[in-house]
């Protein structure tokens, strides 16, 4: 038995396992089955980045399905936008609010899988689409459509939380110090993080409370 | 200090002090067959499936704040030399009119090329398990702290800084896609279709993408032109 082989089977026992933990430990099979809809469904409509799917994100996990509120989809995403990795992990914490462990498990393997998937088979199939000229017609054309996506996405979260002075500053201060400087992001979410504590201190509760 | 005795005994004193330096690759190139010796001259053998997860996992633990394909680069085309540069560019095209991010993507795509399924699945795995853990102690902390005031406080301020960010990304890819008047045209679209008219996301991407791909269709003999 070689090493690949190992390696392949071991993970295959992993997933087994992982399937039967989530069965055991699950109160709710539907509560699962909806994560996994929700997020592989999610999943395909992130063309240029986890921004552009999520107005969709909110439709469904908030207005649809009332996992949780706006404010806290919201929270957890700008808190995954600084979490090393994919940026859109904050499916996990997602999943784990809704329905525990398993709820997580169910809602990261829904997100990741099906478009990993789709990425290796048209991978494999690229070479043979070079002299396909819609191959260049697409990839042109839709480049502009995430760009607009990704936008409306940030405008989606910006009705919702540049609501006071401080934090539209704040937003502008990032935006301006990221296209002029090479700081890394995640140390300027770490100041907005300190920020937010000392506003806490200073100015008392956010005066409106999600 | 001379190369001729190198497989004797009688370099003891050499030999431990090269040890006592560095690892044991830096003792190899003494040995007489330096061409062998040498791991960086045969780029893709040294890419086995361990060290895939374990680059792979590498990325996906510091890339703190995103950034992951500038890490991919400067990781697997300049220091490891795994795949070069054209082909790095090649495969983040492809990622990037997927679906899917482009840090899965990628991981999925540069595994394949070099161990095959196997090297996709555990180049994705190694990807996403430090973001997943950590995204997974965040989950259960907020569930636990929702409801108080100070961390709605500086969650809020976050969000605000996280939009800043994105927003930057954002420019920062529409700087090279959306260059002519029609470009804008579409994500003026995008943008109404989603944030005005509240119209589904595929939907709007069916739509717009539709008008946005048309200028661009494959036409016979004539040079792209703006509309």
């Amino acid at each position: 038995m070689n090493k690949r082989s190992l390696i392949t089977s071991a993970l295959v026992l992993a997933s087994l396992v992982g399937v039967v933990l989530i069965i055991r430990q699950a109160s709710d099979l539907a509560v699962l089955g909806d994560l996994a809809k929700v997020f592989g469904y999610i999943s395909l409509l992130t063309i240029g980045g986890g921004m552009a799917a999520f107005p969709e994100l909110k439709a469904l996990t908030v207005e649809h399905h009332h996992w949780l509120t706006a404010h806290q989809l919201i929270h957890l995403y700008s808190v995954g936008q600084m979490a090393p990795g994919p940026n859109m992990m904050m499916v996990v914490s997602v999943g784990n609010m809704v329905a525990g462990f398993p709820g997580a498990l169910v809602s990261g393997l829904a997100f990741f899988i099906p478009t990993a998937i789709l990425t290796f088979v048209v991978g494999r199939l690229w070479n043979s689409m070079v002299d396909n000229p819609w191959r260049g017609s697409l990839q042109r054309g839709l480049a502009p459509v995430s760009v607009g996506l990704l936008l409306a996405g940030c405008i989606t979260i910006g009705l919702a939380v540049l609501t006071d002075w401080i934090a539209i500053v704040e937003c502008v201060v990032v935006f301006g110090l990221l296209l002029r400087t090479k700081i890394n992001p995640a140390l300027l979410i770490l100041i907005a993080a300190i920020l937010g504590y000392a506003r806490f201190y200073i100015l008392g509760p956010l005066p409106k409370i999600p | 200090m001379s190369d001729i005795p190198a497989e004797t005994p009688a370099e003891d004193s050499g030999a431990e002090r090269l040890a006592e330096d560095s690892s044991a690759s830096a003792i190899l190139p003494l040995d007489g067959s330096a061409a062998e010796s040498l791991p960086v001259a045969e780029p893709v053998k040294t890419a086995t499936i361990q060290k895939i997860f374990l680059v792979f996992l590498v990325i996906g633990g510091i890339s703190f704040g995103g950034g992951v394909v500038a890490y991919l680069r400067s990781y697997l085309v300049t220091n490891y030399k795994w795949i070069n540069d054209e082909t790095f560019i090649e495969l983040l095209a492809i990622s990037q009119s997927l679906p899917g991010l482009n840090a899965t993507n990628m991981a999925v795509l540069i595994g394949d090329r070099l161990q095959g399924k196997t090297g996709a699945a555990v180049a994705l795995i190694g990807m996403c398990l430090p973001g997943a853990s950590m995204m997974l102690a965040v989950g259960m902390l907020y569930s636990l702290l929702h409801h108080n005031y100070l961390i709605q406080s500086v969650l809020h301020s976050v969000a605000a800084a996280a939009i800043g960010l994105v927003l930057a990304t954002t420019l920062q890819l529409g700087k090279k896609s959306v260059k002519q008047p029609w470009d804008f045209l579409v994500v003026g679209l995008g943008v109404l279709g989603i944030n005005v008219l509240h119209q589904m996301v595929p939907f709007v991407l069916l739509g717009v993408g539709t008008v946005s791909v048309f200028p661009h269709r494959p036409r016979k003999q004539k040079k792209e032109s703006t509309p």
